[in-house]
């Protein structure tokens, strides 16, 4: 079989190329660049090898916000996913309800993040937000600016309010997606609605969820500018997740090499969580 | 063992899903609905069921009034046009699941879903999920689901709808032998006139919500009481033609074909029904009254030829065994059988047979 050869192809692919290459190649290989070497300013580089990977890794206060990090991510996850499915499960599944259910839960999802964190910053404050100044009003001890405790729950109610809504509608498009053959047949069993729950609706929104907690995960995984305006990582460095903790490294100490190489960690601790979570939860799948 | 439906009438809001239909279903009989998609088979099975309450009208089952009890208090199977099976669950558990609900010994359970098993062809793939299963085998799954559990009535809505043809044929054959020996009520419904023909028993033609007939298969088949019901049990359609009796002799309206006839009726206008199988593009037995035809369209179905073509004004499909190639817009000879005649009222009710 003879090959036609036609070099002109590549002016089709070129335009790709380059587009990719300045949004995703360039950038991500500058960080590379910075994360072997130092640098004092003026383009002078010196080669530094992988010791800003080593002392990243070794670092107490990397360590100490990827705990933080992780059990944030834990912590919405575990509320967020549950209450979702709750949520989805009782919304109306017909008539005017639905659209009206749909846009009200939309609402959260179309705030801007920096402006939920105002928001948030404005309604939690002890002593003129609505919230704050409520549940001191009924006798609670409560300051999200001094206190750990406090500075958690509100970030974590806030995410929780901003981003429960995205896995509603992905779980009731789910819930929408199945036949009401289903229910009928599980009906005719005699199954009780737990057992219809768990057996029927569970595994068909399988594919969905898996989705929802891949988003959630990264999302919540790199969350920066909602807890940025709202605590700005404090009290202290209580609520300095790996985003905070990492522009902190970058722009406020002037660190770029640790910085770099904070990044690439990160990155691939996203990717490898990502990863094994999708090929855990798709296993069984590719059969089908 | 009956079921019985009286002055069951089904509306949702201002449309009216089932007219005020009363049948009585004796046991060890299958029972067809047949009628196009939205005739209302499905609103009927799932009122018989119980998952569905009907507006007014009362259900009696074995002389017990059912209406509004719970179907799951009612022993009832279904199968559905869907592949409906628990995605989690493998064949086995899929098949035992009605009986664990109900508390079957894991014996006895065993020894049942085996047997079934077994009738269904799927003993081979008892531990595997459905999602790896073909389609038929996924319907096989759902069947042998509603036949464990010695259900009184069980519910097959177009079962082999979303099968492919050799599939569809295959399990068809088998569906007859299922049902044999079962102490219930089977009610079977699809669209299909040949699937109704092939499982015997007892069919109702369905139009709009309504029941046009009830009788055995063959009988309301043969002797349609309307052109509605006639058509309902007509694939591909019934072909219709005005007609107009003198004497013995009938003739079209439209052109000057005549044949006699012993049907002892008032001389009149009337209208002809010709299924068509009775039309036919060779002289065969009593296929002997000619008529002449333009080919419209001209298809092969499996070993049958579809000749649509037309005469005047009439627009007609005639159905013949063994394959003919016609061109479009030939001119052709064609056969009627005149005995096979069905002939109906300007009201279209049947008056009676050639």
């Amino acid at each position: 079989m003879n090959k036609t050869v036609n070099q002109k192809a590549w002016f089709f692919v070129i335009p790709v190329f380059v587009l990719v290459a300045f949004n995703a190649i360039i950038p991500l290989m500058t960080v590379v660049n910075y994360a072997f070497q130092e640098t004092f300013g003026n383009n002078v580089f010196m080669w530094e090898g992988t010791r800003w990977f080593k002392q990243i890794m070794l670092s107490e206060r990397f360590h100490a916000s990827l705990g933080r990090q992780f059990l944030f991510t834990f912590i919405i996850l575990f509320i967020q996913i549950p209450l979702g499915i709750a949520i989805a499960l009782t919304m109306p599944k017909e008539g005017i309800g639905v659209p009206v259910c749909l846009v009200l839960m939309s609402m959260p999802l179309l705030i801007p993040w920096n402006v939920v964190g105002a928001m948030w910053n404005i309604f939690a404050l002890p002593d003129i937000g609505f919230l704050g100044h409520s549940l001191n009003a009924l006798g609670f001890d409560y300051n999200f600016t001094q206190q750990i405790g406090d500075a958690w729950f509100t970030t974590i109610l806030m995410d929780v309010w901003h981003w429960t809504s995205l896995v509603v509608l992905l779980s009731y498009a789910g819930l929408r997606s199945i036949q009401p053959a289903y229910y009928q047949a599980a009906e005719i069993d005699g199954a009780s609605r737990w057992a219809i729950f768990t057996k029927i609706e569970l595994p068909k929104m399988k594919k969905v969820l898996t989705i929802a907690i891949l988003l959630r995960f990264m999302d919540s995984f790199m969350i920066y500018t909602e807890p940025f305006v709202l605590t700005g990582g404090g009290p202290g460095n209580a609520t300095a997740f790996l985003s905070i903790d990492l522009v902190k490294m970058a722009l406020g100490q002037f660190d770029l090499g640790p910085a770099a190489a904070m990044s690439l960690i990160y990155f691939f601790i996203v990717l490898l969580v990502c990863w094994v979570f999708y090929t855990l939860m798709m296993r069984n799948e590719e059969k089908s | 063992m009956s079921l019985e439906l009286k002055n069951v009438e089904k509306k949702i809001g201002l449309d009216t899903h089932i007219y005020p239909t009363n049948l009585k279903l004796q046991k060890n009989t299958i029972n067809i609905l047949l009628g196009s998609t939205l005739a209302g088979k499905t609103t009927l099975m799932q009122i018989m069921a119980g998952l569905d309450k009907p507006t007014s009208g009362e259900i009696w089952f074995n002389n017990e009034n059912v209406t509004g009890m719970k179907v799951q208090k009612r022993n009832v199977s279904m199968v559905y046009q869907q592949f409906i099976n628990y995605p989690n669950f493998t064949v086995y558990d899929n098949i035992a699941s009605p009986l664990k609900i109900t508390g079957v010994s894991s014996d006895e359970t065993k020894q049942r879903v085996g047997k079934v098993a077994e009738l269904l062809k799927l003993s081979g793939m008892l531990n595997k999920k459905p999602n790896e299963l073909s389609g038929g085998q996924q319907q096989r799954t759902a069947l042998a689901r509603a036949l464990v559990k010695d259900s009184d009535l069980i519910l097959l809505d177009e079962p082999l709808a979303n099968l492919d043809f050799k599939l569809r044929e295959e399990l068809r054959e088998e569906l007859p032998k299922l049902f044999e020996n079962r102490d219930c009520i089977v009610v079977y419904a699809t669209t299909e006139p040949s699937e109704a023909l092939l499982l015997g028993g007892n069919t109702a033609t369905l139009q709009e919500g309504k029941i046009i007939q009830y009788g055995k298969t063959l009988d309301t088949y043969n002797k349609p009481n309307s052109l509605v019901s006639a058509q309902v049990f007509s694939d591909p359609p019934m072909n219709i033609a005005k007609i107009k009796k003198s004497g013995d002799q009938c003739s079209f309206l439209q052109n000057d074909i005549q044949w006699k006839t012993k049907l002892n009726i008032k001389d009149g206008e009337y209208k002809v029904g010709i299924r068509p199988h009775n039309i036919t593009t060779y002289k065969e037995g009593n296929n002997t009254l000619e008529i002449k035809g333009k080919v419209l369209i001209s298809e092969i179905s499996g070993s049958e030829s579809l000749i649509h073509f037309t005469n005047g004004n009439l627009n007609w499909v005639s159905l013949s065994n063994g394959v003919f190639q016609k061109n479009v817009g030939d001119e052709m000879n064609l056969y009627m059988n005149t005995d096979e005649f069905v002939y109906f009222d300007q009201n279209e009710r049947l008056v009676s047979n050639g």
